[in-house]
């Protein structure tokens, strides 16, 4: 995991840099757009920005699926997030400041050095080509001298990224896959320049080129997905990062979470997430605490109440009064519970480590016992020092530095194109593993939505009319089960903190709001006139995708579980539904990470699929760990896979990929291994000459990158 | 022999101006969305990117 991760405290981060370039009349705005894939998109997006006022320029980059916004004026996101949401395109707010510098410094410079050597590589290959069909004399010695020349330069520049960090693991005592590769190199190289001071036959600065050529491949790929899910963590903990709003007097500013203080008054607006553990001193409202408890029904707030940072307050504003902040408030609390349950699964060795701490010293040992052995045999240093020089670079793991990035960036591709963000190198190898899926339910298989049978056509029309314009959770949901109904002519809307929304509708009064309110018994009730309240029946509805993804994932034999910190009664009732027989309600944040070292204990990889605060702990104890976007921050910095859609049909073939993308690193190491079994004999017995080392070893990293292409297509 | 005297120079030139220009096609920024500059092409009205 990265050290972004798990930081439920920047839940209070303020959006400063942001505010800062708005008030200088030029600001950039950068939107996450999940759901684009197409030219259509990209110009319906664009289109729609550049004809909002005050927008200077919009583009769009498909590859990231995001949009930076040039403005000249101030337009606030969210007014852009409307207008996209109009045009038919999701998206969310990214913080330009936490993504921070987009060009990618390292990145480049190994394309650069990519570029480098391929040029060198091909030249010097012309000439070997030429060396090895049959020029001698005069001309050869010209054609080393001139692949001396080429190679000598374009190997100092190229392969600085290796001996650099072979030294680097020199310094503290350990050698890393890159010792033998920049012993294969200097070998090679000071070899070969050797041969051609002294106008030898051999020289084996094609193969050593050609070794940096391949190498720098292998590095650039897996350079670019782990910057994939560094950018994947920094893009998540940038969404929608909210406000911390302060009163001192009667003066309201923003500031830094950190530098709240014991009793500093703090104002939530309806819609914001509560930043401190505290009381409420004034106002009135409904709190959704779905994400620190999973229960889906809205609690009532009041002068007095203790709220706890992570709900989300809902109907009227509030302000609060910081009881405990700090390291003491029940986030920062959970965050421990994180890093502890983190630190176990970060003991997982990728599978590429594990294979370096096992071949580097083979190589090694392998390259000293040639040199030993033919120095014994023949006596001859130059002979002897040659083989070696053949050996280490047969078995120089060019192939193996290919196999696992070549493979986890195809994987992540496909899966980013299906709208999963894998954050976690090792995510795949352990997915891959996993053998026993644990669900949470409200917001990760279920969303709040409002059954609108209930209702009679009128009635739906002034509900809908009501309804529609409002931020509340509930009227959000209700204005979603109302869609295709035409909206009723309504005047004079006004809200009630806390009760509901009033309107005149040809002539009368109607109001929608708490049963309590209306005079009703408990839920959520609309009125028309004095005419009896109706029940709008509030029911979970299964997020789109749920039940095909249970089905499918039971088909392939992981065995489903279904936790929440829901009521009995509802979660049975959705765990029917779906056909999970195993499932435990009522669980709190605890409950939930004792069920999964339960299954663990009982020998299961275990894969966590939530959204809440209180999933957290479960989400970083699990073997591997799944988030829908709409999550809490926290939770989506604790998971190795986010799900940027509202729909969870992507997840459907995860685990398939996940295998798959395992299969092709186990096959990579089988292919690099039977290339090592066949070729290291031959050089061992002193028959590899330049031509054989440098075709073995290109045929098996190019086999390599093909097999890891195979991944694109269907599994 | 001779046209080897013409030849390898030649064909280190050529290498050299492709490298050049891979060079500057990386260091103005068109490798930042292959996928998007590829639908791109196709598009009647396209603009260019801001520049940064």
């Amino acid at each position: 995991m990265s050290e972004a991760a798990a930081c439920p405290a920047c839940i209070g981060l303020p959006e400063a840099p942001l505010e800062k370039a708005a008030a200088n009349g030029s600001a950039q705005i950068m939107l996450s757009l999940p759901g684009i894939h197409c030219v259509a998109c990209i110009n319906g997006v664009e289109r729609a920005l550049c004809a909002m006022d005050g927008v200077a320029s919009a583009r769009v980059n498909l590859s990231m699926k995001r949009v930076t916004v040039g403005t000249h004026q101030p337009v606030t996101p969210e007014a852009m997030i409307d207008t996209l949401e109009l045009a038919g395109y999701e998206a969310r707010l990214l913080d330009r400041s936490l993504l921070g510098n987009e060009t990618d410094a390292y990145g480049r410079g190994l394309m650069t050095r990519l570029a480098v050597s391929g040029f060198a590589n091909m030249n010097i290959m012309l000439l070997s080509v030429a060396v090895w069909s049959g020029a001698v004399g005069a001309t050869m010695h010209m054609f080393h001298w001139i692949t001396a020349c080429i190679a000598i330069p374009a190997l100092i520049y190229a392969a600085q990224p290796f001996f650099a960090n072979g030294w680097r693991g020199l310094k503290v005592g350990k050698v890393n896959m890159d010792v033998p590769i920049s012993l294969a190199i200097l070998l090679a190289s000071g070899i070969s320049l050797y041969e051609t001071l002294y106008g030898g036959a051999h020289s084996y600065f094609d193969a050593a080129v050609t070794l940096t050529f391949f190498l720098l491949i292998g590095r650039y790929l897996d350079h670019r997905s782990r910057k994939a899910a560094a950018s994947a963590a920094a893009q998540l903990s940038a969404l929608e990062a909210p406000r911390v709003m302060r009163l001192a007097g009667d003066t309201r500013e923003m500031v830094d979470f950190a530098a709240l203080a014991i009793g500093d008054l703090v104002q939530v607006l309806p819609g914001g997430r509560i930043p401190v553990d505290g009381t409420v001193t004034e106002g009135q409202s409904q709190l959704d605490r779905a994400l620190l408890t999973g229960e889906s029904r809205p609690a009532t707030a009041q002068v007095g109440t203790k709220v706890t940072a992570g709900e989300v307050n809902m109907t009227g504003p509030l302000i609060i009064r910081a009881d405990t902040v700090g390291a003491d408030t029940t986030l920062r609390k959970m965050v421990t519970m994180v890093d502890e349950a983190e630190a176990v699964r970060n003991k997982y060795t990728a599978a590429a480590d594990r294979a370096a701490a096992v071949y580097a010293p083979v190589v090694h040992l392998m390259a000293v016992a040639a040199f030993a052995g033919w120095m014994l045999y023949s006596g001859d240093f130059r002979l002897s020092l040659n083989i070696a020089v053949a050996v280490l670079i047969i078995t120089c793991p060019c192939a193996m530095g290919l196999a696992v990035p070549a493979v986890s960036t195809t994987a992540a591709g496909r899966l980013f194109r299906a709208g999963l963000l894998v954050k976690d190198g090792t995510a795949l190898e352990r997915l891959a593993e996993v053998d026993t899926v644990v669900f949470d339910k409200t917001g990760t298989l279920t969303m709040p939505s409002a059954a609108r049978e209930t209702l009679d056509p009128q009635t739906q029309a002034v509900a809908l009319a009501l309804t529609q314009n409002a931020t509340h959770p509930i009227s959000q949901a209700i204005a979603a089960s109302l869609d295709g109904v035409t909206a009723a002519k309504i005047t004079d809307q006004q809200e009630h903190p806390g009760k509901g929304i009033s309107a005149i509708y040809q002539g009368q009064d109607v109001r929608l709001g708490a049963g309590h309110w209306l005079g009703a018994g408990r839920g959520t009730y609309v009125q028309i006139g004095d005419n009896r309240p109706q029940k709008i029946t509030l029911r979970a509805a299964l997020r789109e995708g749920a039940q095909a993804l249970v089905h499918s994932w039971q088909e392939l034999g992981l065995s489903v579980h279904l936790v929440s910190g829901d009521d009995p009664a509802e979660t049975a009732a959705i765990a029917q539904q779906l056909g999970i027989s195993s499932w435990q309600a009522e669980a709190q944040p605890k409950d939930k990470i004792a069920y999964i070292a339960k299954l663990a204990d009982a020998g299961a990889h275990v894969l966590m699929v939530g959204d809440g605060l209180n999933d957290t702990g479960a989400l970083a104890a699990a073997h591997a760990s799944v988030s829908p976007a709409s999550a809490a921050d926290a939770s989506r910095a604790a998971s190795d896979i986010v799900l940027l859609n509202d729909s969870l049909t992507p997840l459907i073939e995860l685990p398939a990929v996940a295998r798959a993308a395992k299969a092709r690193i186990v096959e990579n190491f089988t292919i690099s291994t039977i290339y090592n079994v066949i070729a290291v004999p031959v050089a061992l017995a002193g028959f590899a000459t330049p031509l054989i080392a440098s075709i073995a070893m290109s045929a098996s990293s190019i086999t390599v990158l093909l097999n890891a292409l195979r991944l694109r297509g269907r599994l | 022999m001779n046209v080897l005297v013409f030849l390898i120079p030649v064909s280190l030139i050529l290498g050299g101006l492709g490298l050049a220009a891979f060079l500057w096609t990386l260091r103005s920024n068109q490798y930042d969305d292959l996928d998007g500059d590829a639908w791109r092409i196709l598009s009647d009205d396209d603009t260019p990117p801001p520049s940064r």
